[in-house]
């Protein structure tokens, strides 16, 4: 009698399956939310949205403890060494999401301070455009996540391994390159 | 004593008013600057500053001086405003602080500093207040391409393998 229920109650799975099944529905978010992005990041977890629903409510203000973080809104060149630091010290596995066009590219700051996006500098596994976006966008995207994580998880992260080269944009391409050479010219004429 | 006969004592005929509605600006040269704000503060009643900042007028039309370096007083028994402008040229873009007049003035000057590279002899702490302390330029100069000189772009780049 004993032995035939606990039968009921055994299933045969691989490993990297049930890690990802776990990993899946409990993101933990970091909310690196430096700009207007972190009240739709706030109204994303309030009850209209509700980030509950896909198991990632749990926002921990100590990157010790998150899964994912989510960067929303301008980084500045202040900040960018924060971020990384952060981002360090979440322990694995752990992801990345860029929300909002600041986040992602910059935006409509353009300017001497402003990071041209944070995916020049750190790993972003997902790109979230709006500026701001909508909760329904910022939700679309967690669902997209899972859906990563699902396909490409494993128990022991060697998936993160094989990503040795920055994914992002080189920080220095060819036209900043060619503005910096016109500006340093442009400094000569003027002293 | 109102604020005429303080800088017609200070200055003399070296103090240039303009006037625009009921904003009144006064342009006094440097180095009376700090006998102009502790007479005005403590006989004419401009007891609060209310902002320094500063302008660069370089390709600025019809302007002789690089920069101009702007207080803001406010006298709060009477309601008056007065403006307080200097003006600088390079090399010598050095002022006098005014923190032992006003404790306010501390990161307001050393926001000018940031900013626009004018020193304020006498100042307790002139240090970077917004920009990064290794940052080597002065921002809010004309001559300062608004992209910046690629400090933007100088940091390391993290893989998602070493991280």
């Amino acid at each position: 009698m004993a032995i035939k229920s606990m039968v009921d109650n055994i299933f045969v799975t691989r490993l990297d399956a049930v890690a990802n099944w776990a990993r899946t529905n409990s993101l933990w978010p970091m909310p690196f939310a430096t700009a207007c992005c972190g009240i739709e990041l706030m109204a994303t977890a309030s009850s209209r949205f509700d980030i509950a629903r896909f198991g990632a409510e749990v926002m921990r203000f100590t990157p010790r403890q998150c899964d994912v973080m989510i960067v929303a809104g301008r980084v500045v060149m202040k900040m960018l060494p924060v971020l990384q630091r952060i981002w360090l010290q979440m322990p694995e596995p752990k992801w990345c999401i860029s929300m909002g066009a600041c986040a992602c590219t910059g935006g409509v700051f353009d300017t001497y301070a402003v990071v041209q996006g944070v995916d020049r500098f750190m790993p972003v596994d997902l790109y979230v455009p709006g500026c701001p976006p909508r909760p329904e966008q910022l939700l679309r995207a967690v669902i997209e996540l899972q859906n990563k994580i699902k396909k490409t998880g494993t128990f022991d992260g060697r998936e993160f391994a094989e990503r040795t080269t920055a994914t992002g944009p080189s920080p220095l391409d060819p036209d900043e390159i060619q503005r910096l050479r016109d500006a340093n010219l442009q400094l000569r004429v003027i002293q | 004593m109102n604020w005429q006969s303080v800088l017609r004592d200070c200055c003399g005929s070296a103090a240039a008013e303009h006037r625009f509605r009921d904003n009144i600006c006064v342009t006094i040269p440097a180095e009376s600057l700090h006998q102009v704000l502790s007479r005005l503060k403590n006989d004419a009643g401009f007891d609060m500053l209310v902002d320094i900042t500063a302008v660069d007028y370089l390709d600025y039309p019809d302007a002789a001086d690089r920069f101009g370096v702007v207080y803001c007083l406010l006298a709060t028994g009477s309601g008056e405003r007065l403006i307080v402008r200097v003006l600088l040229n390079e090399p010598d873009l050095q002022l006098s602080t005014a923190v032992d007049l006003w404790r306010g003035a501390d990161w307001l000057e050393r926001e000018v500093f940031d900013m626009f590279g004018i020193r304020f002899a006498g100042h307790p702490d002139l240090r970077r207040i917004l920009m990064p302390d290794e940052f080597t330029s002065y921002p809010l100069r004309k001559d300062y391409p608004l992209k910046g000189r690629g400090e933007r772009h100088n940091f390391a780049v993290i893989t998602r393998a070493e991280s």
